[in-house]
């Protein structure tokens, strides 16, 4: 338990994976066919997965509303770059515990989930666990939803709003269409999505202490498991880019007006309109 | 022999819905397919003539359960420990999504997500295709685990037209779930003309807009064509439209004859909601970007400039 922490700190743990930027141009993407690995991009250093940055702002938005809490941000990996990882405790997140360990490189969401499960019983009590909708790498959108059974504790994805009242939480959940209001137990698993708003900018302080926090780190070998247990349920066979044969038709007029009554004659006449 | 269960979905008016048949039609092409599908309540009379082995009904009243779909889960979980398939199959929907995973995490067996295509060899086990990074790459996996959970993506098969004489029996999971987080009430965003998800034309507004006002016009554009209106997500988190009109990866998946990006650059994640349509058309301000890589018509310009006149002819067309 850290300094301050009082039986009423409402204690959060936040999920985030380190993911190569995903605004990196698609010129700038490139695969090793090889050995199946996405090339790092020269100069776009890796970031926090967007969305799991909402999910830190979803914790600090609970700190706003005057509720007593810590943050804990967790990852799982390896090769972590520290300008990245400390954004979250930049943003206002207490602290960040790392599983950093060589044997975590290229695994999949099964054994994702174990170590992040055996990481959060090994941190400490935990009251919420707010996930990101999905990471922008694999893009599975499952690793909370499979941590919340592994853990044996009620989920509620797509969260777009939370309140916290004494020993549950109030939720609003997006749906195609709307959203649903969810009441949950604590502890309950959450993945938080865009909806929440965006994730607010460091401000100097912040980035200041920051920089003073050092990330506690766990190996594989203090959680009790070894890299031989981890047996991953997905066989990567072969990654790729698709490759595009699409041969764009540009309209053009006299001027753009011209262009826009010429397209709209082109679609007639391939019947699309 | 490959032994398949596929986990059915309902349209509004309780039908099988599109989703379903498209996996029915993935499941077939499975080696020596036998395909059983499940379905929450009394089957629809349509599905007596489905090309599948069996049809099992689950008690689940509605196999909605809210969101958290703890019965569902619970009751699909038995169905899968009493029958023990190879593969089972759900739609990437928001019910699919969640089951599939909390199904597969709760069995320790293999989850893949968001697949456009699975297949098998007659060797141990099946390969699925999955778009990742965004949809700037497609991974191809080997599951040699039973049972294979899959969610496949809408739009990657196409629904067969082949019929069947399933039997059909029911299920009794005896599973009765007391559901931790409940569920206190639904807010739905109004919609006036015709669902985005089944528009066969669609409108979509991007960043390159602005700001809210120019999604009047999209709208009156849309309106003549009797299509539906879209975004970008770009668009929506700016808070221009509401996120119910966001297309792609974690927006909605439409596939309309013809669908109009307007100020969208065509980011993977922005395709990954459209590809599927029959024709693109792309009107946007630089050559270079992205979305003339997707489009088969374009126009490189100004929207401000371009629509009045296109919106002006299609109007003249359709008078
Ligand atoms: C995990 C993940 C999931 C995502 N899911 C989605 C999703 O579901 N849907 C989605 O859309 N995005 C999604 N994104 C975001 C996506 O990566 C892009 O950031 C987003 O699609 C960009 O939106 P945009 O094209 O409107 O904006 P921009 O990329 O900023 O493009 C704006 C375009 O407008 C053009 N323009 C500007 N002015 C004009 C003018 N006057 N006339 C004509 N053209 C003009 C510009 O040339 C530019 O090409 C996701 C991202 C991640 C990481
Ligand atoms: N290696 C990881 N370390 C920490 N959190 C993770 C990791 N992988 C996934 N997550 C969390 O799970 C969410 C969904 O990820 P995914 O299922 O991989 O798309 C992410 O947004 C993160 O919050």
């Amino acid at each position: 338990m850290g300094i301050g922490i009082t039986e009423l700190t409402v204690r959060i743990v936040v999920l985030a994976k380190q993911v190569p930027d995903p605004e990196t141009p698609p010129s700038q993407f490139k695969i090793d066919e090889s050995t199946n690995t996405v090339i790092p991009p020269n100069g776009v250093p890796p970031v926090v997965n967007g969305f799991d940055l909402t999910a830190v702002e979803a914790a600090l938005l609970l700190r706003d509303s005057g509720a007593d809490v810590e943050i804990t941000v967790m990852s799982v990996g390896s090769d972590f770059v520290m300008d990245a990882m400390k954004k979250p405790l930049a943003m206002g997140a207490d602290r960040l515990v790392l599983v950093d360990d060589s044997g975590l490189d290229n695994i999949d969401s099964a054994v994702t989930v174990r170590v992040l499960a055996a990481a959060i019983e090994k941190d400490g009590p935990y009251d919420l666990i707010l996930g990101g909708r999905q990471a922008s790498d694999w893009d599975q959108a499952h690793v909370t939803l499979g941590l919340s059974e592994v853990l044996g504790l009620p989920l509620v994805s797509l969260v777009q709003k939370l309140e916290l009242n004494g020993d549950s939480v109030s939720l609003q959940r997006v749906i195609p269409d709307g959203y649903q209001t969810i009441t949950a137990p604590l502890p309950s698993v959450l993945t938080i999505t865009n909806e929440l708003g965006e994730p607010r900018y460091p401000n100097l302080r912040g980035i200041m202490q920051a920089s003073r926090k050092k990330p506690e780190i766990f190996s594989l070998a203090d959680l009790g498991i070894s890299s031989d247990d981890l047996v991953p349920k997905l066989e990567l066979k072969k990654l790729y880019i698709p490759e595009s044969n699409k041969q764009v038709e540009l309209i053009e007029g006299e001027d753009e007006a011209d262009s826009g009554k010429k397209l709209a004659l082109r679609l007639r006449e391939e019947k699309l309109i | 022999m490959t032994s398949i269960l596929l986990v059915a979905e309902r349209d509004e008016q309780g039908e099988i819905n599109q989703s379903t048949l498209q996996a029915i039609a993935a499941a077939n092409g499975l080696l020596d397919a036998v395909v059983t599908v499940a379905i929450s309540g009394e089957a629809p009379a349509s599905a007596s003539a489905l090309a599948v082995e069996k049809i099992v009904t689950l008690a689940v009243v509605s196999i909605a359960d809210e969101g958290i779909y703890d019965q569902a889960t619970a009751e699909i979980s038995a169905l899968v420990e009493s029958t023990s398939p190879e593969v089972v199959i759900f739609s990437k929907s928001d019910f699919g999504s969640i089951v599939g995973a909390r199904l597969a995490f709760r069995s320790d067996s293999a989850f893949a997500a968001d697949c456009i295509e699975i297949s098998n060899d007659g060797g141990d086990g099946v390969s699925v295709t999955r778009p990742v990074y965004g949809g700037s790459a497609l991974a191809e996996f080997e599951i040699a685990s039973k049972p294979a959970i899959v969610t496949l993506r809408a739009g990657s098969y196409e629904a067969g037209n082949e019929t069947g004489s399933p039997s059909i029996e029911a299920f009794d999971s005896g599973a009765s779930v007391e559901q931790a987080a409940s569920v206190t009430g639904t807010v739905a965003e109004a919609r006036d003309g015709v669902r985005l998800e089944d528009a066969n034309f669609v409108v979509s507004g991007g960043r390159g807009l602005g700001g809210p006002e120019p999604f009047s016009v999209l709208t009156d554009l849309a309106n003549a064509l009797g299509g539906a209106v879209g975004a970008s997500r770009a668009a929506c988190d700016a808070g221009w439209i509401d996120h119910s009109h966001q297309v792609g990866l974690t927006g909605k998946s439409v596939s309309p004859d013809v669908y109009i990006a307007v100020g969208i650059s065509g980011a993977s994640q922005h395709m990954a909601g459209c590809s599927s349509s029959r024709a693109i058309v792309a009107i946007n301000k630089d050559a270079d970007s992205n979305i003339f890589k997707e489009a088969r018509f374009g126009i490189v310009g100004d929207w401000e400039k371009v629509l009045p006149s296109f919106l002006a002819t299609v109007r003249e067309l359709k008078a």
